[in-house]
């Protein structure tokens, strides 16, 4: 797909430039002749908004850093101090807040779109693994992040997850006084999570330029999951894309915007509104919804380094996905039995999500326990429940995934990109194309 | 080896467990309807001067708010904003409210701690110089900063209004150590001072604050009836504004951001649709 480039130069600078340094070709090739598959749909758009994300969150970032005192005496009001005496700083600080969540919802939908879509598989596999680096440094930077306003959650939060690291044996208790630079987490903590989440975006940036190069190699993969087999099946990123992301975009940015101006506190705990107090512990200390499947997970285990291990193994099974997947169809529109799995994963991602939420003992259902004890809790609790949707998470990628792509019989999938395009329109719903007599 | 990691793992959920159930219960916040609700809701002036004079009159007695300066009152939106004083330092009105009360300072020529009356730039004066002479005066709680109390509370202004007019005698069976007073809407658990019939014990917990407010307590210059309904729902509005000062900028801005990505968006579909026209897709 990256064929020879089509730039011309037009004047005597550019020609000058481009045989220096062809960086106006590249910008060329890569926004605007670059071919894509004309049957994206809006699911492929968030990879744009990804990088929106990521900018807004770098630009108000370093406007926010220039007010921010990383002291544990000032952090706090220091942070409230952008909120009333600087200019429109209530605006750049729930940008930069609310962006985080923001952030998250749309790499969360970018990943689900890569695994009902197959783009993990080849020869996509290093763009994939490139993505879950990036994933790995937003959850760092995220966590880091939070922490900076240091209130109730901030300080209990930081607490909770460096003595995480405390669980492993022999060195755990070393690296975390080597993380926290002392014996608790304190002003030097605080200074160093400060320093990372101000680099940590700049590394997120060099990969996502991984990520994109890895993309352009062999192209976006599209909807059918089938190869693009001639210049008929693309369009030029520039004007169909741009103007089809930028829409996507926009109407992202009015989502955006609702959080923004008018619950800017909906997605934060009001306990992040208390300054930090080592000497009380907040009730429920809960992290930010986009980790609460992995809190979840964490808290489904009684022993702290199992939690800890599943906790990280959630995250590192998404690396080795590529090589778990057996089956040879890309795209879920084709595969059933796989689609039906694939929407229980994202339910049970979601169920997850309120695991985590919820105390552990608390009931599910009601208020009052179902008096079945199995093991060590009862059967209608939020424990439980976890149990049961972690063990879904870890069967979905290590058994469902690599049984299923054995047994299944998948669907026909169309021989090429245009020959289902041309014949159905974009509203056709998906699987509609390849037997539309197994559709209701 | 197995079976002491079984006994940690119980211990942990037991840990877990008596963290959790060391259940508070607390009765949900009344419904009430504010003027500063909802995406157009804007501050009463009014009411935001009123519960001003109940928050000094009453609440100042023992709770700080160390995020506002006597500027603030006179900041576009605030209760004493005057158009013709862009720079609320200038607003003689708070210039006069500061002016009333003596801040400590150093006097620049001797070194002595001396006091001075307040200037609007000054923050609003501490009740307590510390934390220790703070729970000192009051049997040991802490009073909280109320700066974003509003902001710090589930249940946000609702709550804090449900508290303030929320006390009343405790139920026969519930007896309170002294200086406790019971409070439904305020999370607690009051199984250990409870006697009546086990699983009915009262919802809400034993707060260290009396009830603060009581008929009469402030005199309103608007003659407002001066109820303890009307005093706790204007202090309430007074705190949710100091909570979040820039609501109305912010909503107001918000709007215009709308409107235009409103507009932006249907452009981009219809450019959208033109360009996408000839293909099929």
């Amino acid at each position: 797909m990256s064929g020879h480039s089509t730039y011309e130069p037009k004047t005597g600078f550019e020609r000058w430039l481009d045989m220096r340094l062809p960086i106006l070709r590249m910008a060329h090739d890569t926004i605007i002749t670059f071919p894509t598959p004309k049957n994206l749909n809006y699911w492929w758009t968030f990879g744009g908004i990804l990088a929106l994300c990521l900018g807004i969150q770098i630009v108000t970032g370093i406007v926010l850093a220039m007010h921010y005192v990383p002291h544990v005496d000032m952090a706090f009001n220091s942070v409230q101090r952008i909120m009333r005496d600087v200019n429109y700083g209530w605006l750049i600080r729930n940008i930069h807040a609310t962006g985080a969540s923001m952030f998250f919802l749309a790499v969360y939908i970018h990943m689900f779109r890569g695994l009902y879509y197959g783009s993990y598989k080849a020869p996509r596999e290093v763009l994939w693994l490139l993505g879950c680096v990036i994933y790995l440094l937003m959850i760092m930077t995220a966590f880091f992040g939070y922490v900076l306003p240091w209130g109730q959650m901030s300080f209990h939060g930081a607490v909770v997850i460096t003595n995480l690291i405390g669980a492993l044996p022999v060195v755990g208790p070393a690296i975390t006084t080597w993380l926290w630079g002392g014996f608790a987490v304190d002003d030097p903590t605080l200074n160093r999570f400060f320093s990372l989440h101000y680099l940590l975006p700049f590394m997120i940036a060099g990969v996502v330029g991984l990520h994109i190069w890895a993309l352009h190699v062999p192209g976006n993969g599209n909807p059918t999951g089938v190869n693009v087999k001639s210049a008929e099946d693309t369009v030029p990123f520039h004007p169909y894309y741009t103007v089809k992301d930028g829409f996507a975009i926009s109407v992202f940015l009015l989502m955006f915007g609702v959080f923004v101006f008018y619950m800017p506190d909906a997605l934060g705990d009001a306990a992040n509104y208390i300054p930090a107090n080592p000497l009380v512990t907040p009730p429920h200390i809960v992290p930010e919804w986009y980790l609460l499947p992995f809190y979840a997970i964490l808290r489904a285990v009684p022993d702290k380094l199992m939690g800890v291990i599943l906790m990280f193994g959630a995250i590192a099974t998404l690396f080795v996905l590529p090589w778990l997947d057996t089956s040879k169809v890309r795209s879920m529109r084709y595969r059933p039995t796989a689609r039906l799995y694939f929407l229980i994963f994202v339910f049970v991602c979601i169920v997850l999500g309120f695991c985590g939420a919820h105390p552990p003992d608390e009931p599910v259902i009601g208020h009052s326990p179902s008096g079945m004890i199995l093991l060590d809790a009862d059967l209608n609790s939020w424990v439980w429940l976890s149990r049961f949707g972690a063990l879904y998470y870890f069967a979905y990628f290590w058994v469902i995934t690599p049984v299923l792509g054995l047994t299944e019989t998948p669907l026909p999938a169309p021989e090429s990109i245009s020959s289902p395009v041309l014949s159905h329109p974009a509203t056709t719903p998906t699987g509609a194309v390849a037997s539309p007599e197994k559709r209701g | 080896m197995l079976r002491k990691s079984i006994a940690l793992a119980v211990l942990g959920l037991a840990l877990f467990a008596g963290a959790a159930s060391a259940a508070t219960t607390e009765k949900e916040p009344r419904e009430v309807t504010w003027s500063f609700q909802g995406p157009f809701g804007k501050f009463d002036k009014a009411q935001l001067q009123r519960g001003y004079k109940v928050y000094r009159e009453v609440c100042s007695a023992c709770h700080a708010m160390d995020l506002m300066y006597y500027r603030n009152l006179g900041q576009k939106g605030g209760p004493f904003y005057d158009e013709k004083y862009k720079n609320p330092n200038d607003n003689p009105y708070v210039k006069s409210l500061a002016k009333d009360l003596q801040v400590p300072d150093i006097d620049s020529e001797t070194g002595d701690v001396v006091q001075r009356p307040a200037t609007s730039a000054d923050r609003f004066i501490r009740p307590f110089p510390n934390e220790p002479a703070a729970r000192a005066s009051n049997g040991g709680a802490l009073p909280p900063d109320l700066s974003v109390i509003t902001k710090a509370r589930e249940g946000g202004p609702a709550y804090i209004y449900s508290l303030l007019t929320g006390f009343r005698e405790p139920p026969a069976g519930l007896t309170l150590p002294p200086g406790k007073h019971y409070n439904p809407y305020f999370p607690g658990d009051l199984a250990s001072s409870w006697s009546g019939a086990a699983g009915k014990v009262p919802e809400g917990g034993a707060i260290a604050m009396p009830p603060p407010l009581a008929p009469g307590k402030v005199t309103f210059d608007d003659g407002k009836p001066s109820t303890v309904e009307q005093q706790a729902k204007d202090v309430t509005a007074f705190l949710a504004w100091a909570a979040d000062p820039k609501a109305e900028e912010r909503k107001g801005f918000g709007l215009g951001a709308m409107i235009y990505l409103l507009m932006f968006s249907v452009l981009l579909w219809f450019s959208y649709r033109k360009i996408w026209k000839n293909i099929g897709h």
